[in-house]
Parts: C-alpha cells; structure tokens; sequence
C-alpha cells in the first residue's frame, strides 16, 4: 500500500469540531467499499491512467491527434474537462483544455506554447506521430522549458493498428530527453505525476513511452489528491526559447552537461530497483515486460534458484546499476518490448565477456509483442500448452468495412471508373479505407504513412504515369495531405485526389475531423484547385452510374483535379445515437 | 485462487460490456482484476479478444498464459476454437455461443466448426441468440452466455447481477430488466 498524500486534502479547523452528523445516512461497510472502489482505486486502461495522472499533477492543457493505442488519453481528458465544468471532478477546481490538432506536429507545438505561457502541458500520439512531430520534439530539448512539457508516445509492438512497430525510446535517447516506461495502470498514473514534476525540475521535456498492452490493459490504481495549477507565467528568460545558432550551441551545451546528472538519478530512481539476490542469472526487464517475467518469477526461482534482477522504468539507462548487476552475475537477459534498445546499450556499458542474451541473440523474438509464454521459453521454463483443434486450422478473420460503409461504394465507382485503362495508380493512405487493399475490393496499390497518397500520387504522374489517384480520407487530408496538395496546383500535375469525406476520424473510433466537412471545398479553392475540377459527390451505390462518370471525367483531365466523395461514417452515427 | 477468463467474439458482439459486467462483479468480492483488451483496427468486423484475470493476489502479467484460462466465453463458435491453446487442458471449460458469423469467405462448414467443439471435454454449448429472443431481448445474447458461465466462475450470481444493474442503468430499466433476464435464462440453460 502506498502513503496517502494529504497534501490537497482541505484542513479541519477546531471550530469544526466535533462535526455534525446527525442529518447524514448511515455509511455502510458495503457503501464504503464501493466507495473505496470506485474513487480511491479505480480499474482503469493504462491511456485513462495518463490522463487523470495529468489532471491531478495540474495540467492546463492537453494536445493530441488520434492514434491507436493512444487515443483514449485524449478521449478521456475531454471527459475530464467535461466533468470538471460539472464540478464532479474530485479536487480538480481549474479548468484545463483539452483539443484534438490537425496533426501531432501541430500538437506539440501546441503543447510548447502551452508550456511558453507557464502552464503544465501534455501531448500524445501513438508511435509514428512521435514521426510527423519529431523536429518540434528533437528541438524543444533544447530550449529551457517552463510549465511542465510531458510528451506521451505509445508504441504498438506487434503492429497491432499500425505500419511499423519502432520503438520511442531510440527518439528520446536521440533528443537526450528522459523517459519513464510505465510497467502497469498504476505506474502510468505515478509516473505522469512524477514527469511534470521532473520537466519542470530540469526544465526540460519528458517522454512517458508505453506500449499496445499497457494502453489498453485495465487493472486497479491508486489515486492521490490533485494538485493545483499554475498561473500564467512566461518564461524569465526568454532567449533560451529562440534558436538561433548562438543559442542553440548554449543550449545544447547545457543539455548535454546535464547527462550526468540525469544518470546518476536514474541509477538511484525507485522506478529502477536493483535486486543482487542471485549469482547466475541476471535479468533485466524495462516497463510491462516486467510483469512478463513476474509472472514467471516464482516458478523460476523454485526451480532454479534465485535471481538478480534490474528493473528499468526510467531513462537515461541507470549505468552504474547495470554495471552492479553485470558484476554480481554469470550472465544477462534482457527481456524489453519494442527494439532490443537496452541491450545494444549494455553492449557499450559493461566490458565484453560475460554472455547478454535477449532480441540480438534470438533468446527473445526480434519482431512482435511478448508475452508470459516468450519469457518463460526465454528462462528455459517447459512449455505451457492448452487444448489443440484437431482437425480443423481456423482461418483469419481480417478486419473489414463496415457493412454499408460509404467508403465500399466510393472504391466501386473508382474501380469501374478505371476499368477501360490498361495502366493506372492508385495509391491509398492511412485509415478505415486502406482495407480496400483486402478482398472484394482490391482497390489500392500503396499505403506508406499519413498523407502520403497526394504525394506518391504526384510523384508517380511528375514521372508520366498516367492516370494517378490518391485516395485519401478527410481527417489523412488535413493532417498532412493538404502541402501535397499545394504541390500539385503549384506544378499543375495531371492527377485526381479523392477525398473520402465522413466527416470523422474512423478507424480510431470516430473522433471529430479538425475541421467540418463543409470547409474542405473552400479550402481545395483557397489553394487554388480549379473550380472547374472540384467536385463533391455522395459516395451512395444509388448514385453508382453518375459517380463513376464524374470520375472518369476528372481522370482525363490535364491537371490536378480533386472529388470529394461524401457521406457519413456509420460507426460516428452509431456513437452520435448512443450519446 | 486464480481465474483467468479469454473472452472472445467478432468485432461490434458486446465483449467490452461483458469484460465490464464480471470484472466488476469480481471487484465488488474483493477479487483483484487485470483486462486486457483490443482496439483499433481488429474492431472492424475482425477477430475480438479480451483477456480477463481473476486472483486474490494482483495478477502479474496483463495477458494469460498459454494452457492458463480457466473459461473461454466465446460469441461465436469458431472464435472459441481459435483459444483452444490458452485454455487449461484438464479443468478449462468453453461457453459458447453456436451461431457462427461467417463474414469471410473461408469460412468451415459450420458441421466442422460444431464437431471440433462436441469432442471437447468441457463444454456448454447453446444458442445463446435464440435464448435471448426467448427472454425477450435479441441482443442480450451475450448476457445469456454470462449466465451460462455463471456457476463456474468464482463470483456469486448476485455480484452479477448488481453489476448488470450498474453497467446499464443509465440505459433505463427496461434495458436493466432485459439484461436481467437474459442472465436468468443462461443460468437456467446451464442449471
């Protein structure tokens, strides 16, 4: 059980005493443990810890795209935000902002600005956002940050919603910005708490990295009282904000004298306990791969003795720590989700010659989620099995549009619009309609990352492929569509973009687009489409023959032409009649 | 005392709200729960998977070891074969649904998919749909397989059902009440 921090908690005066209660029910020990349940320690998913660690560390604001797995801590902010207009947000008495960005790089800056005005700020993204947002990242760790900035990055290991698994622990070693790793719901909570307090101790941005499992696993945390936040302040000094090259090298002088300091608190932090209980084995497990091996910690140690163990759930790596485990043992293994970053690491840190086993060496898979049964196999615990199907293999169920989905229909006029040409490109982008690459639709030929559709598109017409479509959803189109677009006009490159406008983000549970659907053809104006080539269509089959026209039309067009192919996502009227 | 639960289904059956209903329930024991669930992607039409632990002690990893669960409760019968290897081999019991969803097209014959599941050692079986119906909810398919379930887990029917109570109430009584009922019903096809 961890202390209880009183410190929100309002003082009771003598004058108070003794209370009157003579007008309040009776408290049951039934109505306390539910109240024991529901407030103080609440089942939560590891995004919903993130964010009610930063309400109660104070936040002002809370910036974010949606993205698998870290959405949540966004949607839940804006629950928050809600509930604190309310006043049934326990002991939250300020009101905080909370808002979807165009992108994550829109995010940051966001989150930067809000850090610039003094107050404690946050801004999440899922793995490859950290991608789209790395150069305000890389640079504001440099600058000397004012309100708190704590930067959350959800790695998704296994590749569970995403086109890459990379790790952001390799980002934030890059940027020589600290990071907590999270083992469960209550760390994430604890550590978010922790992380404000930390940036704004070494003015610096701290990331919290966690992975698919921790985002979305529920288990009970302990919450303490909130703290209260910041006024407006702007920073004292605010060369330390302006980059310029003079700066810059101060700057990143500073930022790199202070590594050692963040080292010798990494190998004293709590979040990295150091076990010298065993000789043989020594194993070193970071975030939830902890709880991996826990799981098989008893077994391992009745059947093979004891083992020294090192925890890592916060960065830099805790060097004189590994240093003592290497010293106390015959051998290492490194059990960590993601790439094998820790143990490269190692490699540098302790002198060759003692066996490190982990991803390099095989012990663990490279690629992939872990799992209790990858670290037992790991340990060289036997094999667990369960029951077997016979005779039957069954099949995958691969995930597919919703039936009904507008976008179905917009790749069956698209498909018959292109049907008389012998060559033809269409390449896709990120969200629900990338499954038009599976069966019946087979409709695309190349999804890379967001927005890349209008780019790739106009590459492959700068080069004469002809005819080229991008296939683009609303939401893909503003976050990092639109400048690909504004090449096209600017070099007047013959291709089609379709919008597929439903007015939402869909794959990552109907989030609001940035901006309306009504704004997008005056935007596709602004940047100076032709009128003429601008056409907005509802994406129905009752309108099959006449959609497919329009298409082909626009497809033989000399120049950059755009149809916006409309109608609402099902799954956002499904969320809009439950509300 | 441990019980680990694979919940599993298509996406859009309901599993989320079921994962709720017992996680609760246990909760309301004194039971520490860990969840595990999927989002993103796999929601849309795919394969749906929670893992859902029970245990006196905190349970360690978020996810069940292989040969480990001690129920799979499954909205569809060719997703409870697909856990077959996390179930414990002697004492894992599957629950499930027999209404296959066949949304691709390979799909076994449905004849296949049943035998595989009678050969079992420990199932209930039960269309879990038309019990539903009977009770007077198309819906609350899922709640019927709970209470098919409910005699094997280590939480009292009642726990049950004031989590039920709870997780709709705001839907109005009228849900509550179906929901309700059809529990009742799955207890009663597994009495």
């Amino acid at each position: 059980m961890r202390p209880l921090d009183a410190s929100g908690l309002p003082d009771v005066m003598d004058d108070d005493w003794p209370l009157d209660v003579s007008g309040l029910p009776d408290i049951t020990d039934d109505d306390f443990s539910q109240w024991r349940a529901r407030m103080a320690r609440e089942t939560m998913m590891g995004d919903e810890a993130i964010a009610l660690g930063a309400v109660h560390a104070g936040l002002g604001g809370a910036f974010a795209y949606p993205g698998t797995p870290s959405t949540e801590i966004m949607e839940t902010l804006q629950e928050f935000v809600k509930r604190q207009a309310e006043g049934k947000l326990d002991g939250v008495k300020n009101a905080f902002t909370a808002q979807w960005c165009a992108n994550e790089k829109t995010a940051y800056e966001s989150a930067l600005g809000s850090s610039f005005a003094g107050k404690r700020s946050m801004v999440s993204m899922k793995h490859v956002g950290l991608n789209v947002a790395a150069d305000p990242f890389i640079n504001s760790a440099l600058i000397r940050i004012n309100g708190g900035l704590v930067v959350v990055v959800a790695d998704d290991p296994g590749m569970h919603s995403s086109q890459d698994e990379q790790d952001s622990r390799w980002l934030a070693d890059f940027a020589r910005v600290p990071c907590f790793e999270p083992a469960d719901p209550q760390q994430a909570y604890d550590m978010t708490r922790e992380a404000f307090e930390l940036s704004e101790k070494i003015e610096a941005p701290v990331m919290i990295r966690i992975t698919t499992r921790l985002a979305h696993s529920r288990s009970l945390v302990e919450t303490s009282a909130a703290k209260a936040q910041g006024a407006i302040q702007k920073p004292k000094v605010t060369k330390d904000w302006i980059l310029m090259p003079a700066n810059a090298r101060r700057r990143w002088h500073e930022v790199l004298g202070k590594q050692p300091e963040l080292q010798a608190m990494s190998s004293s932090s709590s979040w990295n306990p150091l076990s010298l209980k065993g000789e043989k084995l020594g194993v070193i497990t970071t975030g939830l791969a902890r709880q991996y091996w826990l799981e098989n910690a008893d077994e391992y140690a009745a059947a093979k003795g004891e083992i020294a163990h090192l925890h890592i759930g916060f960065y830099p790596m805790p060097e004189a720590s590994i240093r003592k485990l290497y010293d106390a043992c015959d051998e290492i293994l490194v059990i960590e989700e993601g790439y094998p970053y820790v143990e490269r690491q190692l490699r540098g840190i302790v002198a060759p010659g003692k066996k490190i086993m982990g991803k390099e060496t095989g012990e663990i898979p490279y690629e992939g989620e872990l799992s209790p049964d990858l670290v037992r196999k790991a340990l060289g615990l036997p094999e667990r099995k369960g029951l077997a199907v016979k005779e039957l293999s069954p099949p995958g169920r691969p995930p597919q549009l919703c039936m009904g989905c507008p976008h179905a229909d917009s790749y069956g006029a698209l498909k018959e619009a292109l049907k008389d040409y012998s060559q033809h490109a269409v390449l896709s982008d990120i969200g629900c309609y990338t499954l038009g690459a599976l069966p019946p639709y087979n409709a695309i030929e190349a999804t890379v990352d967001m927005g890349a559709s209008i780019g790739m598109a106009r590459g492959a017409a700068s080069v004469g492929l002809r005819p080229t479509v991008a296939v683009i959803g609303d939401s893909t189109f503003y976050h990092s569509g639109l400048s690909n677009l504004i090449d096209a006009v600017s070099h007047n490159t013959n291709m089609t973009v379709l919008i597929l406008d439903n007015d939402t983000t869909g794959m990552t549970g109907a989030q609001p687009t940035i901006l309306p659907s009504s704004r997008l053809e005056p935007v596709l104006k602004g940047v100076g489409v032709h009128p003429d080539h601008i056409k907005v269509i509802r994406a129905h089959k009752n309108e099959h023959e006449k959609n497919v026209a329009i298409i082909k039309a626009e497809l033989a067009h000399e120049g950059p032409s755009v149809v916006v192919m409309v109608r609402e996502c099902l799954e956002a009227l499904k969320k809009a009649r439950k509300a | 005392m441990k019980y680990d639960i694979v919940l599993c289904g298509v996406g859009g059956q309901g599993g989320i709200s079921v994962s709720v209903v017992i996680a609760r329930a246990a909760m309301a024991e004194g039971l520490r729960v860990k969840q595990s669930e999927v989002h993103g992607m796999s929601q849309r039409g795919g394969e749906v998977l929670a893992h859902l632990r029970l245990s006196d002690k905190e349970p360690a990893s978020p996810t069940i070891p292989l040969g480990s669960a001690s129920l799979i409760l499954s909205f569809e019968p060719l997703e409870a074969l697909r856990y077959l290897p996390w179930l414990n081999a002697e004492k894992g019991v599957v629950v499930s649904a027999t209404t296959p969803l066949k949304n691709m097209g390979t799909y076994p014959e449905t004849e296949k998919v049943m035998s595989e599941l009678s050969a079992l050692p420990n199932k209930i079986l039960l269309d879990a749909d038309a019990i539903a119906r009977e009770a007077g909810n198309a819906k609350a398919g899922n709640m019927v397989l709970v209470g098919a379930a409910a005699k094997l887990m280590p939480i009292k029917p009642e726990s049950i059902e004031k989590a039920i109570r709870e997780l709709f109430a705001r839907k109005g009584e009228q849900v509550v009440e179906a929901n309700l009922k059809a529990f009742e019903y799955g207890r009663k096809a597994n009495s």
